[in-house]
């Protein structure tokens, strides 16, 4: 009986608990609450942290001026659509309010239903799936979409004349990998392009990739399309240079960051090609002093995934002055406002000049990059 | 009074697995209507409703047949996908969001229940650790499978294929599950509510089915089979009875958790979560169903908990220490020592009554 006893009090005291946390006072300092999720641990920790440090960078730049103040919070959803919704909640309960959405496609779908039914702006910086912002209209992405990057790379290798014959891995366990397999497939029959061999992996199988290397050599193929994270990609590159196989290699925005894996020979990586929209090497003021920030901060070079967090903020800077928008607002008011600047506004940041959005989709051009000497350059 | 008296003495666990149940439904039913709840309490209703109906279910598996399991997941994603094809396609024929739901459990219960038989026809076979790693491989492939399924609807009706897509959708067609992409825009039905009642029909189930002929002699099976097998007790169709009863429930628990999200992958019902649903299970105590319930709400609860804390960092870590510290007072001679106590209070007042 006691220890029923405790048991209720325990359950009692941990509700009590939750519900006083809900209580928590909105507003009152005069900052702007940006509230974001993404993998901080996990197997995709990488691009949760980058996104992280990305977007910290920028909120300091921004109150180091003294103006508008922001505060940045960024949680914990370990890739997984269920974390990411109480991590959502978790924000919300901090008082969100406007929202840098999810790190990663599939939370960043799942939490982008509650943004559009709380009314609550979402600006995400690499949730790249269609489906995120489809559907909802205050749902915007800052990175290309996958299908937009299928394209792109399909259009880009015909154009180009990159290969005559094309063989694809891709990881058909992974909405990103699939998502541009699936648009850059159709458009390269619809461009003519020869695929001569398609193969796939799964996260449980991405250790090994010499029967899908076999493959593409048997098929005689001279370009190898890589739409997938640089993690398993560094591995093809790796296995393929020990069978002898010598292919141009074809990777999308994904491959960034190839060149900071660790214990990867970087001259594996000459020759690469990839579409990404940023360019750590880039030899603009913005772009150099960004780095910079990064390097010294953190002690990496930023990734694609940085660049995003970092422009996200910068937009919503934009967005909020030209709103002139006041921290007391609340999230619901603050949505209408950044939806009418988002769909008029044009943006320039560090992953593109001159962004401009429709139906919460960017349009920004991707940028043809080849690995040389150990570099990024431009095409 | 006498009536009350006599179903505490013989079903105290029941009484208090309903009683905790229904107080902790009143309570948050109190909370929400005087504004009282926290978002994050909110949001993670259901899916505390769902896992505790797995963990209670798993728990007639594990805890009173006491063979060891670890393909529940498996059994959840096959709940979870049948519950969505069906609500998608009962999307004009039942307008009423309750009703539908309930037909979308039903029907993912059989569909669990088919695959229960399936899977464990030939597993129950087995015992102990055989048993574990052939649960644990038919959740694998249930995994697989699903994430290879591709499953539209357009006017001409169901279209279904396996590996790559094979068939074109009308215009208007809708992609219900597609394969690694998983399912998106689900249109979120679930509610506490449901999750409540699926909960109670759950403890309903499974308490009136252990505290029968029928749950004695899963029992007996548990304790010794040969014994069991000498009196004349079917050992293969109690296990089998008992297994199958448990992958139905997980199945309603699969429907409850999908269509409270806007998207589910297959990925989602890996091994870790049957071994997350094991871990309720052990610390609410084998065989101990009301165990399960605070341990399942609990151990959901809490790395939420811990995020309101303040201990972002180090959330998982705690998360962990305090699981393992969990186990091991269950093993610890400080709780048999306030279990033999509180039996030798409860020995003196009985004597007492005696007397």
């Amino acid at each position: 009986m006691k220890k029923l006893f405790s048991m209720i009090m325990a359950g009692a005291m941990m509700v009590g608990l939750l519900a006083g946390c809900g209580n928590n006072d909105a507003g009152t300092t005069a900052a702007f609450k940006i509230g974001g999720t993404g993998p901080l641990t996990g197997g995709a920790a990488i691009y949760g942290n980058a996104v992280k440090n990305g977007a910290q960078i920028a909120v300091d730049e921004i109150n180091a001026l003294g103006g508008m103040q922001f505060e940045l919070n960024i949680q914990d959803d370990e890739h997984d659509p269920e974390k990411a919704v109480n991590a959502y909640s978790n924000l919300m309960d901090w008082g969100m309010q406007v929202s840098l959405l999810a790190v990663t496609s599939k939370p960043g779908e799942a939490i982008s239903a509650n943004h559009f039914e709380d009314r609550v702006f979402g600006l995400t910086p690499s949730a790249s799936a269609p489906a995120v912002a489809e559907g909802k209209d205050n749902v915007y992405q800052v990175c290309f979409s996958d299908p937009n990057q299928g394209t792109a790379s399909a259009n880009y290798i015909a154009d180009q004349q990159l290969g005559e014959k094309i063989a694809v891995i891709y990881k058909n366990d992974d909405v990103y990998s699939t998502g541009i397999y699936e648009t850059f497939i159709a458009q390269a029959q619809a461009r003519g392009l020869n695929v001569v061999s398609t193969t796939t992996f799964t996260s449980a199988s991405e250790n090994d990739f010499n029967v899908q290397l076999t493959e593409a050599k048997n098929a005689g193929a001279d370009l190898l399309f890589l739409p997938m994270y640089y993690t398993p990609a560094s591995l093809i590159l790796s296995q393929a240079d020990s069978m002898g196989y010598e292919p141009k290699f074809f990777g999308v925005d994904g491959m960034d960051g190839i060149l900071t894996v660790e214990n990867f020979d970087t001259t594996l990586a000459e020759g690469v090609m990839l579409l990404t929209p940023f360019n750590a090497d880039a030899q603009d003021e913005k772009t150099q002093a960004f780095v910079k920030k990064y390097q010294e901060q953190f002690g990496q070079i930023p990734n694609q995934f940085a660049a995003d967090a970092y422009d996200c903020v910068y937009a919503y800077y934009q967005a909020l002055t030209n709103a002139n928008a006041t921290p007391d607002m609340t999230a619901a008011q603050l949505c209408d406002l950044m939806m009418e600047q988002f769909s008029t506004m044009s943006f320039d940041g560090l992953t593109g000049e001159g962004m401009t959005w429709t139906n919460g989709l960017v349009s920004k051009s991707p940028k043809g990059m080849v690995i040389e000497n150990g570099a990024y350059v431009g095409m | 009074m006498n009536k009350i008296k006599n179903l505490w003495a013989t079903r105290r666990d029941s009484v208090i697995a309903f009683g905790i149940v229904i107080a902790a439904y009143i309570v948050v039913q109190i909370m929400s209507m005087t504004g009282n709840i926290s978002y994050s309490l909110k949001g993670m209703l259901v899916p505390i409703c769902a896992y505790v109906v797995m963990a209670v279910s798993l728990n007639l598996t594990v805890g009173v047949l006491g063979e060891l399991s670890l393909g529940h997941a498996g059994f959840m994603s096959v709940g979870a996908f049948t519950g969505i094809v069906v609500t998608t396609v009962l999307t004009d024929a039942v307008p009423s969001d309750g009703l539908r739901l309930a037909i979308a459990m039903v029907v993912a219960a059989a569909a669990a229940a088919v695959v229960g038989v399936i899977v464990g026809v030939p597993v129950l076979r087995l015992s102990g650790d055989y048993l574990a790693i052939v649960t644990l491989a038919a959740c694998e492939i249930i995994k697989s499978i699903v994430n290879v399924l591709y499953i539209g609807m357009d006017s001409k009706g169901l279209h279904l294929s396996i590996v790559k897509q094979s068939f074109t959708l009308e215009e208007g067609g809708k992609m219900i599950i597609n394969g690694p992409i998983g399912v998106s825009g689900i249109n979120k039905i679930s509610t506490f509510t449901a999750g409540f009642v699926l909960i109670l029909i759950t403890l309903f189930v499974i308490l009136n089915l252990i505290n029968s002929r029928h749950g004695r002699a899963i029992m007996a099976v548990r304790d010794n089979k040969i014994a069991a097998d000498s009196i004349g007790i079917s050992t293969t169709r109690y296990k089998l009875l008992a297994f199958v009863i448990s992958a139905a429930f997980a199945g309603m628990a699969g429907t409850l958790y999908a269509m409270n999200y806007s998207t589910v992958t297959a990925a989602k019902f890996d091994f870790n979560l049957s071994i997350l649903v094991l871990v309720f299970v052990v610390l609410g105590g084998l065989g101990n169903i009301w165990g399960s319930v605070i341990a399942a709400a609990l151990l959901t609860v809490l790395p939420e908990l811990l995020r309101k804390l303040n201990f972002n960092d180090y959330r998982m870590l705690i998360y962990a220490i305090l699981l393992i510290a969990l186990m091991l007072f269950n093993n610890s001679k400080l709780k048999q020592m306030l279990l033999e106590r509180r039996g030798s209070k409860k020995a003196a007042k009985t004597e007492g009554e005696v007397a």
